[in-house]
């Protein structure tokens, strides 16, 4: 299990929340600092990928278990 | 690197059609937009205090209708009265159901992101509206306010 400073709970919600709720979470932490996120959205897999891309915050990790995704985001610096 | 904008008009008044604009510029600012909704015509039903917006199964043959009503329901049906409440109703069930959010929730997330909302001044006299009866966090303006924000946007969208 990977190292994260706070962890958002989004399971349950659907487009576009879990990004919005991630983009709150991550305005309270520092550069650096690691977001764990639960989904249970499906579309959070490639959503996440691209607001990683768009926004610089790093994608650490994306991952699957049974039916839930969870996802490592690194606050940019 | 400079923000990106996004600049979208909204026309529609029905609660399934208040989705995409307020989706897009929500999800639009989370990324990093600058993000200005321009409010036209019954687009303004979205801008109001009190929300009441449904959505008709009338001359839209591409709504999904419960036990395939859709198939057997003759068109003429869809008009009976009590049909739209109905299938406002199933809709805002169905919304809470699959974690969707509700418009209230969308436009606040959009108000507290910075989103640019505007009001069609000239929608507002036409249908003698009342600026009270809309929220208080929107400008009113015209096409040329809406051109000042779009003249420079790398995304524009009519909805």
């Amino acid at each position: 299990m990977s190292e994260y400073d706070q962890e958002l709970d989004a399971r349950g919600l659907n487009c576009p929340l879990p990004i919005l709720r991630a983009k709150k979470a991550l305005n309270d932490l520092s550069a650096g600092q690691v977001l764990r996120i639960l989904a249970t959205d499906p579309g959070s897999v490639k959503d996440f990928e691209a607001f990683a891309q768009q926004t610089g915050n790093e994608l650490l990790e994306s991952g699957e278990n049974e039916g839930e995704f969870h996802f490592l985001l690194r606050k940019s610096g | 690197m400079a923000d990106k904008k996004l600049a979208i008009i909204a026309t529609k008044g029905t609660l399934d059609w208040a989705y995409p604009p307020f989706i897009l510029a929500s999800t639009a600012s989370a990324l990093g937009y600058q993000t200005c909704i321009f409010f036209t015509f019954y687009g303004l039903q979205l801008i109001k205090k009190q929300l009441d917006l449904k959505v008709s199964p009338l001359g839209n043959p591409g709504m999904p209708m419960p036990m395939g009503m859709n198939k057997w329901f003759p068109v003429l049906g869809t008009t009976i009265p009590g049909m739209e409440s109905m299938m406002t109703t199933m809709m805002k069930q169905k919304i809470k159901a699959k974690g969707v959010a509700t418009i209230e929730e969308l436009r606040d997330l959009c108000i507290e992101a910075d989103v640019r909302l505007v009001g069609c001044q000239m929608t507002i006299d036409l249908f003698d509206m009342n600026r009270d009866d809309l929220i208080d966090n929107i400008e009113l303006g015209g096409a040329a306010t809406f051109f000042e924000f779009a003249g420079d946007a790398d995304v524009t969208l009519f909805i």
